[in-house]
């Protein structure tokens, strides 16, 4: 009823390749839009605190939606398993300090965008061996990345600057006038930062799918030697992967310690959080922008919505709440594969396919 | 089945929203608890929280709160993880948090920035930030007993007074985090100012159940003293590994948070004469610990089991309540409310004082060294004590030995002129 | 330079030659952890043939089989009973693991399965903290007949302790991994496990029941996880950080490969002894504590020269 395309017609070659074709799904996508940026910063989320929301919630969630992204362009579309992404985050996040302490005066949102290319280039490096090896053994070689990293993030005194305490602490900046990392940085603000960057990268990587690279990337992924055959260069479409990949990765990496943590040590960036990065792009759908924003949306809410619910409505220990969630994220995990390998997109497809013909059943 | 989603999305969603309530009356005092009970750590993280809940509760039964004032103590469970950490902190800082107390130095150095903000002290009670113990740079960081730094140097004390320090090798164990390595910039200045070499085991996070590599080093080495800088199930691996290379335990000496007894239990006669430090008391022969086994763990308000009261985290765990619950006091004699808030609580934390009058007051008599809030100090002289493990139970075997305060104090001011170096916009205060 | 290229070319061996005692030591030690690394490897191992899944809830099962033994036995279960109970509560879980999760994925893509080997892990963590708190706790050592104590050989006036544990974990892992082989070679289940890995279709029309071998695989997976969880347990203790400790099985599996069991015996081996020879001689070069990721550098490195490992089938991959 609401949701019709009868009458929409294309007369131009435009027109028909623009990324959103539906008039309806160009409205949702103005009103999600227009919440997340006039609402969110002002009124928080309905029925839970201002700032909790924004700090445990929204800001998180925009950083980890990043993540995701990140890593769904180098599983979900080009079809190579990684377990390195927390690494690659902490690359992005000691790039990101470092760079700060070289160059205090420059815009840091200019820093923290630069720091991707270091994580990129990193990425790279290790994504070097998914042109011999595929499949179940490229997981030893990002896990490599993972454990190897990990090392040099403890080991290497100059990346955090030889601070006793082994750990980054963010500098307050400002970004024409406004405090926009640190401590007193406003939630709002922090959070408009991240959801432009979101934005942005959300952009980039929507039209890089769309375009060459990403069409060369899933023809690797559904079949590589095919690939090859017709003309895929395995070895541009794999490292480009890793690269962007990577550089998503280190960019919600340095947002995550600079506008959310405040602080982080080598545990911030450990291979549990590779594991719950990767949950979210298994659980938004592989493959799927928007199965990346609701993945990590998900993935992350779900444990703090039952812990408050279990408090809230059931007085339950957060401590049980903590091992239900665990049990409660694999069985949904496992339960999710079964009914649907193509996660929460492809429930939001179907979705919509319902909402087009309803309220008749044909 | 969309049918099916999208009522339960709903009900949820109303059932959430309806419950929304964090009020706190006039005559409660919140205090947040940012424990863990799973996670790597979890088995150490357990009794600390025990402790820390039970006697709060105690006092609640017994006395009705602090001051007439009623204490109500929420749990969030942030597994040792940083995100977590965030999270729990910003579910409970809006009720009226009065005082953080993380158990983990990776959530202490985010909260650290965000307390003069939040107008929340933060008490890092024998961890987190050993420069924190500087009161003019870090007005709302409390580092009460003692800091790393100085326990580092009441453990080489102990060593010195036990066969001297001089032209012998210190073996260093640790835990390769944040964490393990506070105390090297100490460690590497020490060794040629007292005459000592020193060597390094690191022992990587992930890889705490596995130390064959580590201790066939220090069989290498054979370094005179052991020490450790541990946490969690790598105090247990490294106690075996030490009596299965045949390394004499009463030369390996562990900090305050490898000497548990969730460390030792596990390792039983095979780690008769491993030493430990502790600076809080053992066992329940204080009137206040029975009266929490009477009002508390017989009643059934505790999680703890019954057999863990009184073990060194749980008292631990408890003595850390017992510095809240005296600073809650003298914020309170301060201000003259009943309900206080986190600058007052500030106030407090600089200006209780627990000397051995008070202690046996409440019932802990002996328990620990003297504390005395400070503006300037926000570290106190520690009392730190060696304990041994005599196969089934640790036994004090030192008198509190103090900190060399002088070689301390230059390298906390060192490295508190350090945090703030690149903060431009950090405030200290001046005490008077 | 010189120095440098000495302390890498030159020293480790001068050290090695100077205290011969220490050296066994060193190798015995990596002889016993690579021991426990082949055990977690061949539970993957027996699973990737049967079915083609990457079950990376091995290591969990592992610590999962640990707890519920030393669980079972703290509730006042006898040391034997607890014993077979826990493998009764493997084969549950096998059971259930077949009867919820692979038979509803059958046909879908190995990555998928392997993602619900990821849940299924997550379920066992959260359940296994849940049911049995999250404290270490210590192996059921002497209740199970396992010597402790240790024996000293000094060839020489040097000394090398061998502990009677590590002796019993190599003698148990070879019985194991004998036995295994028998079962595969002479039973009517084995040679139908075989037929399995070899061609799924072809072993479905001669009449073997997929779902029953998966049972049967799982929980033969669950019983190498069970003697890996004792022995790993005996050595440090049971608690959950071994979990990721057995993720340096992956390591193993791409030196052998990941269908050899001989493979992961010698890959256990290999990375166990490298490791710890590495660590010791060459990790000071490093500032020590280079054991975490070396294995999987070696296994990288060995990966781009032979994709297949040691003693895999030849990847053949057509269009």
């Amino acid at each position: 009823m609401f949701f019709r395309e009868a009458g929409q017609f294309k007369t131009s070659y435009n027109e028909y390749l623009q990324a959103f074709p539906l008039r309806e799904d160009r409205i949702g996508i103005a009103i999600w839009i227009a919440l997340a940026v006039f609402y969110v910063p002002f009124f928080g989320l309905p029925g839970l605190e201002y700032t909790f929301a924004m700090n445990a919630i929204m800001i998180p969630v925009a950083i980890f939606t990043i993540t995701a992204l990140g890593l769904n362009i180098l599983v979900g579309f080009t079809g190579q398993i990684s377990l390195g992404t927390g690494a690659f985050m902490g690359v992005g996040a000691y790039a990101c300090y470092k760079l700060t302490t070289y160059f205090p005066d420059v815009n840091i949102i200019i820093i923290i965008l630069a720091s991707g290319f270091v994580s990129a280039a990193v990425g790279a490096l290790f994504g070097l061996p998914s042109l011999r090896i595929k499949g179940f053994y490229l997981i030893v070689a990002t896990l490599a990345a993972q454990f190897f990293l990990e090392w040099c993030f403890i080991r290497v005194e100059w990346l955090y600057n030889y601070n006793p305490s082994g750990a980054i602490e963010v500098p307050q900046r400002e970004v024409f006038g406004i405090i926009v990392t640190g401590a007193a940085a406003s939630p709002a603000t922090r959070y408009l930062v991240v959801l432009g960057i979101l934005i942005f990268l959300t952009i980039i990587a929507g039209n890089l799918v769309r375009g060459r690279v990403g069409r060369s990337w899933m023809m690797i992924r559904d079949m590589d030697i095919a690939a090859e055959l017709i003309g895929v260069r395995p070895l541009r479409a794999k490292l480009s992967a890793f690269a962007v990949s990577s550089y998503y990765c280190g960019v919600s990496g340095a947002l995550m310690v600079f506008l959310w943590l405040g602080a982080a040590e080598v545990e911030s960036f450990d291979v549990n959080h590779s594991f719950l990065y990767l949950f979210m792009v298994i659980f938004g759908g592989l493959g799927s922008i928007t199965g990346s924003y609701m993945g990590a949306a998900f993935i992350w809410t779900f444990p703090i919505l039952l812990k408050e619910l279990g408090k809230r409505v059931f007085d339950i220990d957060s401590i049980v709440m903590e091992n239900v969630s665990l049990v409660a994220i694999g069985v949904l995990i496992v339960f999710i594969l079964i009914k649907e390998p193509h996660g929460l997109a492809r429930l939001w497809q179907l979705g919509k396919q319902k909402l087009r013909i309803w309220p008749f059943a044909h | 089945m969309f049918k099916k989603l999208i009522t339960g999305a709903l009900s949820a969603a109303i059932a959430f929203g309806a419950s929304y309530t964090v009020v706190h009356a006039d005559d409660e005092l919140y205090i947040p608890m940012l424990s863990y009970r799973t996670g790597p750590f979890g088995g150490n993280g357990t009794p600390f929280a025990n402790g820390f809940h039970d006697y709060l509760a105690m006092l609640n039964t017994r006395d009705g709160g602090i001051g007439g004032a009623k204490l109500v103590m929420e749990e969030c469970e942030t597994a040792y993880n940083a995100q977590k950490g965030v999270e729990c902190y910003e579910a409970t800082k809006g009720k009226g948090a009065l005082v953080y107390n993380p158990l983990s130095t990776g959530i202490t150095l985010q909260l650290i920035p965000k307390s003069p903000v939040d107008k929340i002290p933060v008490l890092q009670m024998g961890y987190g930030l050993s420069a924190a113990a500087m009161g003019e740079t870090f007005p709302w960081t409390f580092a009460y007993p003692t800091s790393y730094w100085s326990q580092m140097s009441s453990i080489l004390k102990y060593i010195d007074m036990n066969g001297g320090l001089k032209g012998k090798k210190i073996g260093f164990i640790y835990l390769d985090v944040g964490y393990g390595r506070e105390p090297i910039p100490l460690l590497e200045q020490l060794a040629p100012e007292m005459g000592f070499e020193l060597a390094m085991f690191p022992v990587a996070g992930k890889e705490m159940q596995a130390q064959s590599a580590q201790w066939l080093n220090v069989r290498k080495e054979r370094p005179d003293w052991m020490i450790m800088w541990g946490w969690g199930a790598m105090n247990a691996t490294a106690v075996k590994e030490a009596a299965k290379t045949r390394y004499p335990l009463d030369r390996f000496i562990g900090n305050w948070w490898s000497g548990a007894h969730a460390d030792l239990v596990p390792v039983g006669e095979a780690g008769k004469g491993y030493i430990a430090a502790n600076f809080s008391g053992i066992g329940t022969d204080f009137p206040a610990l029975q009266d929490v086994i009477k009002h508390v763990v017989d009643a059934g308000k505790s999680q703890a089991d019954p057999s863990t009261v009184g073990n060194v985290l749980y008292n631990r765990g408890l003595y850390n309540a017992v510095l809240v619950s005296e600073a809650i006091r003298a914020a309170q004699k301060l201000t003259g409310k009943t309900k206080i808030d986190g600058t007052d609580m500030r106030l407090g934390l600089e200006n209780f004082v627990l000397d051995q009058a008070r202690l046996a007051e409440i019932g802990l008599p002996g328990f620990t060294g003297d504390v005395k809030g400070d503006c300037k100090d926000h570290e106190g002289a520690g009392g730190v004590f060696m304990q041994q493990w005599n196969g089934s139970d640790w036994e004090k075997i030192t008198d509190p030995i103090s900190p060399m305060t002088d070689v301390v104090q230059p390298l906390l001011a060192a490295a508190a002129e350090a945090y703030k170096a690149d903060k431009p916009e950090w405030k200290g205060q001046t005490c008077g | 330079m010189g120095s440098f290229v000495y302390s890498i070319l030159g020293d480790p061996f001068v050290q090695m030659w100077q205290m011969p005692d220490f050296f066994i030591q060193v190798i015995w030690e990596g002889f016993v952890s690579g021991v426990l690394y082949a055990l977690i490897a061949l539970g993957f191992v027996l699973i990737f043939k049967a079915s083609g899944i990457f079950n990376f809830a091995q290591g969990i099962m592992v610590v999962f089989s640990g707890l519920t033994l030393v669980g079972l036995h703290a509730l006042g279960v006898p040391a034997f009973i607890a014993l077979f109970t826990t493998l009764g509560v493997m084969y549950a879980l096998a059971f259930g693991v077949e009867r919820l999760v692979l038979r509803n994925l059958v046909n879908q893509p190995d990555i998928i399965l392997f993602m619900a080997t990821i849940g299924l892990t997550n379920i066992l963590i959260g359940g296994g903290q849940w049911i049995f708190g999250s404290e270490t706790k210590s192996m059921i050592t002497t209740e199970l007949l396992i010597p402790t104590g240790s024996s000293v050989w000094e060839p020489n006036g040097g000394l090398v302790i061998f502990q009677h544990i590590d002796i019993a974990a190599a003698i148990i892992a070879a019985l194991l991994i004998v036995s295994l082989a028998l079962f595969f070679s002479k039973t009517k289940i084995g040679r139908a496990l075989r037929a399995v890995a070899d061609d799924h279709q072809a072993s479905l029309s001669v009449g073997i029941s997929l779902n029953q071998i998966w049972v049967i695989t799982w929980f033969a997976a669950g019983i190498v996880a069970l003697v890996a969880g004792i022995m790993w347990g005996a050595r440090s203790d049971v608690s959950f950080s071994l979990q990721i400790i057995a993720l340096k099985a992956l390591p193993v599996l791409v030196l052998g490969g990941f269908t050899s069991v001989p493979g992961a015996i010698v890959g256990g081996l290999i990375i166990g002894i490298g490791e710890k020879l590495f660590e010791i001689y060459w990790g000071p070069l490093l500032g020590s504590g280079v054991e975490g990721w070396f294995a999987y550098v070696i296994a990288l490195v060995f990966l781009v020269f032979r994709p297949q490992g040691l003693f895999g089938e030849k990847i053949i991959e057509r269009v």
